[in-house]
């Protein structure tokens, strides 16, 4: 039986290492001081003991590259054997820490149990024990051997070390080649050996090299207490304290000293980052970044038709011709000239898959795009008010004029204070009352949102209630402010099916009790079917199709309409491939210049994919981006 | 929380007795002890079995850390080899001065720290690269070489502090503060660089989670949301890293008290390690371990109050 196989990674990681400039340099710099070390005797320019008198204290000359020190003994022969004390250091500390860590952190993650539990509580023991005073007592017990205070510095680290490899493994064991190797029978061993310490090796290179870095300043600043080889052997610390001794009157002495030390440790530590980095770039699946190359023509704004448009009257909200980009030195299109608007008092689903844009136009229509996104083009007007653009009056309908209501509700809510501080917060905000009479109003809002015990939600902290609660407790909040428009960004999704009818059930008392509108952006039919007045499609960042819900879902006029209506999503995942649509969503910047569902289409002809479509009226006051209207019409009443 | 305190009391008295055990197991190691290291190697066997037999040092190990435990028990911690001194004595002396500097660094290093982390994250741009650029220098620059560039520029170059020694605050508390400037900033610049990292990253999480959209989108201003929500959530991860800071401190001590030539824990530590001085490490083990155990309390009542999800659960 052939056993499953991990993707070969020592040969990757070396590749994507080899990426990284500054990991090639950092590698270089360590591999240049090792050498240097190791050949000091046969390369070294002159002996590290040989005094002179005579060219002390020279700044760097062509005889001495770093000057001399204080007796006049060569700066770069001493640094070079100096090298060997300390990065022998490094290495003793560093052999000990991985010969403890590295097993006991697998085995532990693995094995778990008892032995997990006992290695987890030595770790907890030793990590309290005050490391350096451990090893200036091993320096006092076995005469001052740095190599019994570099190997106690091991052993005392392996303690964290253990910890992290352990969590790395632990991760790692749920991952299905692992667990597949369990299943075919593979004995413990084996499957540590060939399964699991390959997959951890990038985690043990990048904690090795942090750990070099430290361990080289626990070295060098034990030489520099005068630990280990006393003078006149050269070590770096120690060449750092003569240095100190000699401050005022030949401070060059420090820059040499203390460079290389410092060249030394940031070499370990930008080896360690650049590891990092390629580790987590193995991990990550990247998808090609999508080109907006010839085949697939940017989303240009040239010369494309004007869309119809609908205006009708006394709109709450009108969106009109709203582009919107994300990124900042290559923004990219995603969203791209949508228009809709919304009568108070009016539901309106916005629909499409994921990708489509929904999310995100949205989030526009108050101002909330986060980090990197921006409007590029349309207005939004809000009460006869235009909004887009204008800062201070975006702030001033937040709350009181449109409210939001997000995806999850156990996320929405700040997790250090309680659900009553929170609500309190809002409502004295937009009524600028009394504590006493916020914590009333507040009760209230909780009371309306048909919470069984509001009073107890009210003390409660965020991870102390139910996503249907917490979702309830978010609607209260967007409440506060009366508003008079509420985005509710798929607000059901993430809760359960009778929960979810629930919300949406409050959602349209709500809306008959106040006369407040909605924009419900979903994925869900069956949400829009029981909720909606009106309903807009987007795909690509465009809109698709606008109608009312009953027509729209009884006689879909764009190919891409009835494909979702058919494939119904009902508990289809997000991100999951519709049934009757083959292919994704094309993702922003790959938009193709024709139509963008042509891909996708089965009506599709030539001229569909040679210019921009427009949104037209397709009759009954409904609006379809589609030139097959009439062959997708007759299609279904044949 | 009252649970975790005894927890933790009761912990720390294991601590003490692991990391003291320590020493004593790895004593047992060697051949030469005490009474050789007194009276030297030229010392005559006879004189050196008469000093072991005095000090205790012929007993079998295990009955000399009983005994060491009893005195512990006690507060008697025994007397320094090298000086004949009560070590209570000497830990009483030179506490309050590592305690000084410990906590002056601990709260530059959270002040500055979060204070710069906070600018960073809400202002992208140069102080961000700043602070990227200096934490990698105060990662690889070794303190005590920081330490000595202060002396060389504002002790021996400016004459704006005292290059060496320590001013106790019986003796103004100005000379005492000013005595302690040098050597807690060298203490403390590469943590702060730490901080302000770490403050800058879960600040820049924290902005981007549904709760702060959701919170823009109710009308709370930006400044209440940043100050109040943001910070008090993103001082919940950093909370650990400061108290891993202070315990830093401890060894941060050690190479700063002789850098400044400052009379503390830190540097009789050294000096007795050099000596081989025992009871003096043995007595300094108890201390940094009753300092690193208060340190982690604190820290965990900290995380304790910060964090409901903790709260509840205990």
């Amino acid at each position: 039986m052939k056993s499953p196989q991990p993707r070969t990674h020592s040969a990757s990681l070396t590749r994507a290492l080899l990426r990284k400039p500054l990991g090639v340099v950092s590698a270089g710099v360590i591999l240049v001081l090792i050498l240097a070390a190791l050949l000091a005797p046969w390369i070294a320019p002159y002996d590290p003991l040989a005094q002179n008198m005579l060219i002390a204290r020279q700044g760097p000359s062509a005889g001495h590259w770093l000057g001399t020190d204080l007796l006049g003994r060569d700066l770069l022969t001493r640094l070079m054997y100096g090298g060997r004390d300390s990065l022998l250091g490094v290495a003793q500390g560093l052999g000990v820490m991985l010969i403890i860590a590295v097993p006991t952190g697998i085995l532990a993650a693995y094995v778990r149990g008892w032995f997990d539990r006992a290695v987890l509580s030595i770790i907890d023991i030793v990590m309290s024990i005050p490391g350096i005073l451990i090893t200036l007592a091993s320096l006092a017990i076995f005469s001052n051997s740095m190599l019994a205070a570099m190997v106690t510095v091991g052993v005392l680290a392996s303690a964290a070390f253990t910890r992290v490899f352990r969590s790395a493994v632990l991760a790692q064991r749920q991952e299905p080649f692992v667990q597949a190797a369990v299943v075919t029978g593979l004995s413990t061993w084996l499957i540590l050996l060939r399964h699991v310490l390959p997959q951890a090796r990038g985690t043990i290179l990048v904690q090795a090299s942090l750990f070099g870095a430290a361990t080289l300043g626990i070295q060098t600043g034990l030489s520099f207490l005068a630990f280990g080889p006393p003078p006149p052997a050269p070590t770096w610390g120690g060449m750092v304290a003569e240095a100190a001794a000699a401050i005022q009157s030949f401070p060059w002495m420090f820059i040499p000293t203390g460079g290389v030390i410092v060249i030394a440790t940031l070499a370990f530590g930008l080896l360690g980052d650049a590891l990092r980095d390629a580790a987590a770039e193995q991990v990550q699946v990247r998808p090609a970044p999508a080109q907006p190359g010839a085949a697939a023509a940017p989303a240009s704004l040239v010369g494309t038709p004007d869309d119809d448009r609908m205006p009708r009257t006394d709109a709450l909200l009108r969106v009109e011709d709203l582009s919107v980009t994300f990124g900042t030195e290559a923004p990219l299109t995603v969203v791209d000239r949508v228009s809709f608007d919304v009568k108070p008092g009016e539901i309106v689903g916005i629909v499409g898959e994921s990708g489509s844009g929904k999310t995100v136009t949205a989030l526009a229509a108050i101002g909330l795009l986060g980090r990197g996104g921006a409007l590029s083009g349309g207005t939004i007007t809000f009460d006869g008010k235009k909004i887009s653009g204008d800062r201070a009056a975006m702030k001033e309908i937040r709350g009181s004029g449109i409210a939001y209501i997000s995806q999850e509700p156990l996320i929405a809510l700040d997790p250090s204070f309680t659900i009553g501080f929170q609500l309190i917060e809002v409502v004295r905000l937009h009524d600028k009352c009394s504590r006493r009479q916020a914590r009333e109003r507040a009760l209230e809002l909780l009371n309306s949102m048909r919470l069984a015990d509001p009073e107890r939600v009210f003390r409660s902290y965020p991870h102390q209630i139910s996503g249907g609660m917490a979702q309830r407790v978010v609607i209260a909040k967007a409440l506060a402010g009366r508003p008079q428009l509420l985005i509710a960004d798929e607000p059901t999704t993430a809760l359960d099916v009778t929960v979810q009818a629930e919300i949406l059930s409050l959602l349209g008392s709500i809306r008959d009790e106040t006369g407040m509108a909605i924009i419900l952006v979903t994925h869900d039919w069956g949400v829009v079917a029981e909720t909606c007045d009106r309903t807009v499609v987007m795909y690509a960042g465009q809109v698709v199709e606008e109608a009312e819900v009953r027509e729209l879902i009884n006689a879909p006029r764009h190919p891409y309409t009835r494909g979702l209506l058919a494939s119904d999503p009902h508990g289809a995942r997000r991100g999951d491939i519709l049934p009757t649509i083959g292919g994704v969503v094309p993702p922003p910047g790959s938009w193709p210049a024709g139509c963008r569902f042509a891909a996708r289409c089965k009506f599709a002809q030539p001229e569909c994919r040679d210019q921009p479509i427009a949104l037209a009226d397709a009759g009954d006051g409904r609006m379809s981006r589609c030139i097959r209207v009439d062959a997708l019409l007759e299609k279904v009443t044949a | 929380m009252t649970m975790m305190i005894i927890r933790r009391l009761l912990m720390s008295l294991v601590l003490i007795l692991v990391s003291t055990a320590t020493i004593f197991v790895l004593m047992s190691f060697v051949p030469g002890d005490a009474a050789l290291a007194i009276l030297g190697e030229n010392a005559t066997p006879e004189s050196v079995a008469y000093l072991r037999e005095q000090l205790g040092l012929d007993l079998p190990l295990w009955t000399q850390y009983a005994n060491w435990t009893a005195g512990l028990f006690q507060g008697d911690l025994g007397t320094s080899i090298y000086s004949g001194e009560p070590v209570t004595k000497l830990l009483a002396a030179r506490m309050g001065l590592t305690f000084s500097l410990m906590l002056g660094s601990t709260i530059a290093i959270a002040v500055l720290g979060v204070l710069i982390g906070l600018a960073s994250a809400l202002r992208e741009g140069w102080i961000g690269r700043t602070i990227d650029a200096l934490s990698l220098v105060g990662f690889a620059l070794p303190s005590f070489w920081i330490a000595i560039v202060l002396v060389g520029i504002f002790a021996v170059g400016l004459k704006m502090f005292p290059a060496t020694g320590y001013t106790p605050p019986a003796a103004g508390v100005g000379p005492w503060l000013t005595s302690l400037v040098l050597p807690v900033t060298a203490m403390s610049l590469s943590g702060i660089t730490v901080i302000a990292k770490q403050m800058r990253d879960s600040v820049r999480r924290e902005l981007d989670r549904d709760y702060v959209r959701v919170l823009r989108s109710t009308g709370v201003s930006e400044p209440r949301i940043v100050l109040l929500h943001v910070v008090r959530n993103a001082s919940i991860p950093t909370t650990t890293l400061i108290g891993l800071m202070a315990v830093g401190a401890l060894s941060g001590a050690v190479f700063i008290e002789n850098v400044f030539v400052l009379p503390g824990l830190g540097s009789l530590v050294t000096s007795a390690a050099a000596r081989q001085d025992l009871p003096v490490i043995l007595g300094i083990g108890v201390a940094f371990t009753a300092i690193v155990i208060l340190i982690n309390l604190v820290v965990d009542i900290a995380y304790v109050s910060l964090n409901p999800k903790v709260r509840q659960s205990r």
